[in-house]
């Protein structure tokens, strides 16, 4: 029987796959389901003068502490138990992310669907009497056809479509040929960056058999589909530290002391960068696990 | 006669902003406005729609961060749009600065291009403000937060709204302003910030000397209701237990017989 292609790849053979410049959405949502592995492997490389969209969390401030962001579309950027993202405010205040696109969290959504629906745009009243048309002003707006109940032909902000080149998302569970479900309470937004991209990349806790996808979990949780899928990655824990119920939740933990290094001096920053950073994602799970023996010990 | 705080007086002007609603989603951010949202679901308006600020419409209505429910309903974070677009909605959301004419910044003090201080980004304000009913909730109320004017528009005013036109202002509907002094809304004058009520023990000149533009007062401002009976019960033995509203704003202990302050 003849079966559909398997992509199952490495996180670094996906990252051998996007070049300098690039436009990436990362899914997930603030501190929630981040594509965590693929954001480590990209500190790895040498990838630079990214376009990142994303709603952001620590992926944000990661790639903005390392200097790999040459503009950021986001809505917000949050680690939610810790309200402000200190990487993220740093580089914000040093002006060292030379672009910056800040849109209404729900303009974020419409772009995403203008991309996947091969649209230039779709209206919206979101950003209207903002500060989001005065600081992008190349936004513009749109006016209706038909007249309202009043004879008013309304103006819309016409959001613009966040294409992108590609699309890095992490799940529960997917099979070799780019099927995945969630599993957790939210499927956010991550088909949509899928669909919105030319390329996407699902890295998963779990690859299963496509049959292992529906066995104890309904159909209605299978978000993404194969055909919008280029690449598929096994990343136990990848998430981490976010969350990715119900395999794991937040390590508040480790994002407590992750925080702090940012907020920190630059060699409070070099320390977390050495101790966690600074090998392999083998070496990162690593050295989590040994940071929460310590803390346990303690 | 039994003594209330400061805070359960707050909850109680949160929870009457959203008495008359009827049945659409109450979205509070934070502790304040889910304390009050969830007071005003166990009193006044049991029509309000809650959830557990994840992605569960809840059935009952549990205290604070209580995690488990009925569940009535599914609002991950795609369907909070919908229903910002539908229109049955009223959120209640902190606001970093307000101004006189109610618009709202969450987004950065300071330039936009470079900020002096870079916050959350402005999350959902602009189109919760040209879409649903929107209330904000100050814990400290001080001229840092009630500002001339905004550095950076988030939440859109009626001023604001009316002249980005029809399609702003259709469905722009900023509710409430409740401070940890008084409650405000934004009818005075040319759309501006009004003040309708001082908390018990408040006077008008502290919360005119705390707001850093010249607010609208109608006559003489009544002072903010006080808490029922039924109501602290409930604030302290059902909802809050643990007292979180005192982190938000600490104990100013106020007999129900004691005059404020004129």
């Amino acid at each position: 029987m003849s079966k559909p292609r398997e992509k199952v790849m490495t996180i670094d053979e996906v990252v051998a796959q996007l070049s300098d410049g690039m436009t990436i959405g990362i899914g997930g949502w603030g501190p929630r389901r981040k594509p965590m592995a693929l954001v480590r492997a990209i500190l790895r490389s040498d990838l630079t003068d990214l376009t990142i969209v994303s709603w952001g969390g620590a992926d944000v401030g990661l790639l903005a502490r390392a200097g790999r962001i040459k503009k950021l579309v986001y809505a917000f950027v949050s680690l939610d138990s810790i309200p402000l993202e200190p990487n993220f405010q740093k580089a914000r205040q040093e002006k060292s992310i030379p672009e910056v696109v800040e849109l209404d969290e729900g303009m974020f959504q419409t772009g995403l669907y203008a991309a996947a629906q091969r649209l230039p745009f779709l209206p919206m009243r979101a950003g209207l009497g903002s500060d989001v048309l005065v600081n992008n002003p190349w936004i513009r707006t749109v006016t209706s056809p038909y007249a309202d109940s009043d004879g008013a032909f309304e103006e819309l902000t016409a959001v613009p479509a966040l294409k992108l080149d590609v699309a890095l998302v992490h799940l529960n569970r997917a099979d070799a040929h780019g099927n995945a479900t969630y599993l957790g309470p939210d499927p956010y937004f991550d088909d949509l960056f899928v669909q919105a991209a030319d390329r996407a990349f699902v890295t998963c806790e779990q690859i299963v058999d496509t049959a292992g996808l529906t066995v104890d979990t309904p159909v209605q949780r299978l978000l993404i589909s194969r055909m919008a899928v280029s690449g598929v990655v096994e990343t136990p824990n990848g998430a981490h530290f976010t969350t990715c119920t119900p395999d794991y939740e937040r390590d508040e933990k480790f994002q407590k002391v992750y925080a702090a290094a940012a907020s920190g001096s630059d060699e409070d920053w070099a320390a977390f960068a050495d101790r966690f950073l600074s090998g392999d994602e083998a070496a990162y799970q690593a050295a989590v696990a040994a940071f929460h023996a310590e803390e346990a010990a303690q | 006669m039994s003594e209330f705080s400061r805070a359960e007086v707050c909850a109680i002007a949160v929870a009457d902003a959203f008495k008359d609603d009827g049945e659409i989603f109450a979205s509070p951010m934070g502790t304040m406005p889910m304390l009050g949202v969830r007071l005003a679901k166990l009193t006044s308006n049991p029509d309000l729609v809650i959830s557990d600020g994840e992605s569960l419409f809840l059935g009952g209505t549990p205290p604070l961060f209580a995690k488990a429910d009925v569940v009535e309903g599914w609002i991950p974070f795609r369907r909070v749009f919908d229903v910002v677009a539908y229109g049955k909605r009223h959120v209640m959301m902190g606001a970093t600065q307000v101004d006189r004419h109610g618009n709202q910044n969450i987004s950065a003090i300071g330039d936009f291009a470079q900020p002096k201080r870079q916050l959350l980004g402005s999350r959902g304000a602009p189109g919760n403000t040209v879409n649903n009913r929107t209330s904000y909730w100050v814990p400290k109320h001080n001229s840092r937060v009630f500002v001339e004017q905004v550095d950076i528009v988030s939440g859109v005013g009626p001023k604001r709204a009316k002249e980005a036109g029809p399609g702003a202002s259709k469905y722009n509907d900023i509710h409430r302003i409740v401070s940890n002094l008084g409650v405000f809304d934004v009818r005075g004058p040319d759309d501006t910030v009004r003040l309708l009520s001082v908390h018990p023990g408040v006077s008008v000149e502290e919360v005119v000397e705390n707001t850093g533009f010249a607010l609208a007062i109608d006559g003489d401002v009544p002072v903010t209701r006080e808490p029922t009976e039924t109501e602290l019960m409930l604030i302290r033995n059902v909802l809050d237990p643990r007292s979180l509203r005192d982190r938000e704003v600490p104990p100013v202990a106020l007999r129900q017989d004691q005059e404020p302050k004129a």
